[in-house]
């Protein structure tokens, strides 16, 4: 199981890193939400995969009975996934904006902060 | 006691709430004004509880570390908070001249205040979870301060300093997966204790590693500093002076923080990549401002040579490496948000920040002169000013460890910084104006001229006093840089045990 | 886009979707759910309803500045924070008030964490709201 994560984590990574090599603002913010995903897999990978039961402790008790699973990581990714998804939202409108008031997408295009030096 | 640690964190965070909520009145900045007011305080009683305790700590919800959340202030971590509220203050008060109604109804104040939630709460925290969460709290702030307004610069420049910083975020996260999957703690005084026995080193250096790259583009540290001098110089002249002064502080403060709490395990092998990175970034930074001509670049350039200063005291490892280090934090932050203030001035009153169309500010405005001159020679490291004394320390401790080249160049970049100081003394100050404006401050109202000039004067007293007195200020730094170097106090107060 | 079966569903789901929410808000102290999801749940329904007839409409509907919401929720959230301070415990410590308790019994209880809770439901759902609120004009 571990293995299969790891692969598929490995993949998901590659993918965005191609995308995000692309000078298209939009592919590199997808590239963006892939690697971040990719990243939710790790945490969740690192508290160790087991087949244990949801971490809920049952009205009076002190514990849970058997095996559960680590809440831990679980609620990091939940944490990381609400702020990734405020970031990446904040982002999409960032680059929406940026194309209508720039007129481009590609960030080779995107001089005006930091124009050309015209006196050479 | 244990609330002190709370207030600079939950102070910021109601004033925000109240300013937004009354963001289309003029009550809006008088609370935001208030609120950093308070925050100055609550800052003064924890830096006077921790004068007295050496370290302090809070559990949160009464959870006991290493399993609940954890805020603790050493003196590094108390110094960096007093620093917060002092630049909070002074952008405050700039803001009120500066910042035009319309970005105050956009929810300026609340955005400002969330960003000053954010720093304090990452340099409270003793929880490396809690900390990426504050780091996202201040920079989805930062993201929005930046943009704040659309213009097309803005725009241009707020793409860059987002998604690289978003790389960043990730590989932070990254990076603390991994470190808990190898200790199952994420506790830093936990942490401490627990890398310690882990047994595949190579793959805690690789984490050291991802962290430092993720600190790296945070403190815009060589090679990944490009996303500052992209965008520092867009948005308004308030937002870029607290930006400039702290946001890349709070990259330097964690890279510190990681780098003498939790990897210090192979030395020789981090902080000489640390090291050769800060020479870089100390040279390139200055390099790249030489070769700039707008006010407001060339100081952005100024930020990251400067970073490598910071930098190469920690990478140094030195007691006095480290308290150049903690000391060249201070002192920077006050000087570099103040040189921000004085070109946001120059621009009010000679009409632009671009080198060449502007002049005529020593003639007409012969104070502004002297307030720019302060700043600039303590960025440059002339005694008896404070940069002197931070420039020095690290230099004196590069020398104690017999790097000539070292020390050689962080000496040349100061000749440099100096002659882009010149350059912007030559070009805006001297020469008369391009389009025969007087510039003179009187044109300003005098509310307007008060709320500019008092942070521009207030900050500039700073580095004076800590330039001619730096007795006190640097027995402080000596303290913090041994509370950082040998950490059996922090442990002792966070976890409650004996190391 | 006008659809007649989106529309007549809408009316229907809207007020259902945020009953729902409310019921998963109180049950989230002791069982899956709570302030974040109940949150969500909620801004789904006027999502629907800007969906199904339009922005300007869902947000006449709502009243107030899905802005406002969220902010008053980080200020209720924080202040139920601070309420462990009127007992001399840690911040964020909760708080129990057990209301009309017979002995032994807990009555109706009344925490601090619930109030953090609603805190979390409406920043959610302010937030949520003002994200796609903003979207939606824009595009």
């Amino acid at each position: 199981m571990e293995l299969l994560l790891a692969i598929t984590i490995g993949i998901v990574v590659a993918t965005s890193v191609y995308l995000m090599l692309d000078r298209n603002v939009l592919r590199f913010l997808f590239g963006l939400v892939l690697l971040s995903n990719a990243v939710n897999l790790v945490i969740f990978a690192a508290g160790r995969l087991t087949a244990g039961a949801p971490p809920l402790i049952a009205d009076g008790a002190y514990a849970p009975d058997g095996q559960i699973a680590n809440a831990l990581p679980q609620a990091l990714v939940l944490t990381a996934i609400v702020i990734g998804f405020g970031l990446l939202a904040f982002t999409l409108a960032l680059v929406y904006r940026t194309y209508k008031s720039l007129g481009t997408v590609n960030s080779d295009e995107m001089r005006l902060a930091e124009p050309e030096d015209t006196h050479k | 006691m244990s609330w002190l640690l709370v207030y600079p964190i939950i102070i910021p965070m109601m004033t925000a709430v109240a300013s937004y909520l009354f963001r289309r009145s003029p009550a809006g900045r008088w609370i935001s004004l208030a609120g950093t007011g308070a925050l100055l305080l609550a800052s003064g009683l924890l830096m006077a509880n921790v004068l007295q305790q050496g370290v302090i700590a809070a559990q949160m919800s009464n959870w006991d570390a290493p399993f609940g959340i954890t805020l603790v202030a050493d003196y590094l971590s108390a110094v960096m908070v007093v620093i917060t509220a002092i630049t909070g203050f002074a952008t405050v008060v700039y803001s009120l001249a500066e910042i035009p109604r319309r970005l105050e109804q956009l929810g300026f104040h609340a955005l400002l205040q969330v960003l000053l939630v954010g720093v304090c709460g990452a340099f409270l925290t003793g929880d490396l979870f809690n900390l990426y969460v504050w780091f996202e709290v201040m920079l989805i702030a930062s993201f929005g301060l930046l943009v704040l307004g659309g213009s097309r610069e803005q725009l241009d420049g707020g793409i860059k300093y987002v998604t690289l910083n978003l790389i960043s975020t990730i590989m932070f996260l990254t990076g603390i997966g991994l470190l808990y999957g190898i200790t199952g703690t994420l506790n830093m005084a936990d942490l401490h204790l627990a890398v310690r026995e882990v047994e595949n080193t190579g793959l805690l250096t690789t984490i050291a590693v991802m962290f430092m790259v993720a600190f790296g583009v945070k403190a815009a540290m060589f090679p990944l500093f490009f996303w500052l001098p992209a965008s520092y110089h867009t948005p308004p002249v308030a937002v870029s002076a607290i930006f400039a002064g702290l946001l890349t502080k709070v990259g330097v403060y964690a890279l510190i923080r990681a780098f003498t709490l939790i990897f210090d395990q192979d030395i020789g092998f981090t902080h000489t990549i640390l090291l050769w990175l800060s020479v870089i970034t100390m040279v390139t930074g200055v390099l790249g401002a030489a070769a700039m001509n707008d006010f407001r670049r060339i100081l952005s350039f100024h930020i990251i040579s400067q970073i490598g200063y910071m930098i190469l005291g920690l990478a140094l490892y030195t007691p006095l490496g480290l308290m150049g280090a903690v000391f060249y934090l201070v002192h920077h932050i006050i000087v570099k948000a103040n040189l921000f203030f004085v070109a946001g001035v120059a621009k009010r009153i000679a009409g632009s920040t671009e080198l060449s169309r502007i002049g005529g500010l020593y003639a007409h405005a012969p104070l502004l002169a002297f307030l720019f001159l302060i700043p600039a020679f303590s960025l440059a490291g002339f005694p008896p000013l404070s940069g002197f004394w931070a420039k020095f320390i690290v230099v004196k401790a590069a020398l104690d460890l017999d790097m000539w080249v070292v020390a050689g160049l962080g000496l040349a970049v100061g000749l440099l910084t100096i002659f882009s100081m010149t350059k912007i003394w030559g070009a805006a100050f001297w020469p008369d104006h391009p389009d025969g404006i007087k510039p003179r401050l009187s044109d300003i109202p005098v509310g307007h001229r008060l709320a500019l000039m008092l942070p521009i004067a207030t900050l500039a007293a700073m580095t004076c006093v800590i330039g001619i007195f730096p007795e006190p200020f640097v027995q402080f730094a000596e303290t913090a840089a041994g509370q950082l170097l040998n950490p059996s106090a922090y442990l002792e107060t966070v976890l409650g045990v004996q190391p | 886009m006008q659809s007649l079966i989106l529309t007549t569903t809408t009316r229907l789901l809207v007020a259902l979707l945020l009953v729902f929410s409310v019921y998963a808000l109180l049950r989230g102290h002791n069982l899956p759910g709570g302030g974040f999801i109940g949150g969500l749940i909620g801004a789904t329904a006027f999502i629907l309803y800007a969906i199904a007839a339009s922005v300007e409409d869902a947000a006449r509907a709502l009243k107030v500045d899905p802005a406002n919401i969220a902010m008053l929720g980080v200020g209720v959230a924080g202040l139920s924070g601070l309420s462990a301070g009127l007992a001399n415990q840690p911040f964020f410590t909760g708080q129990w008030l057990f209301l009309f308790a017979e002995d032994g019994g807990k009555g109706i209880p009344i925490s601090s964490v619930l109030f953090f809770d609603i805190g979390v439901y409406m920043a959610v759902f302010g937030g949520i709201l003002t994200l796609v609120f903003a979207l939606e004009r824009e595009i």
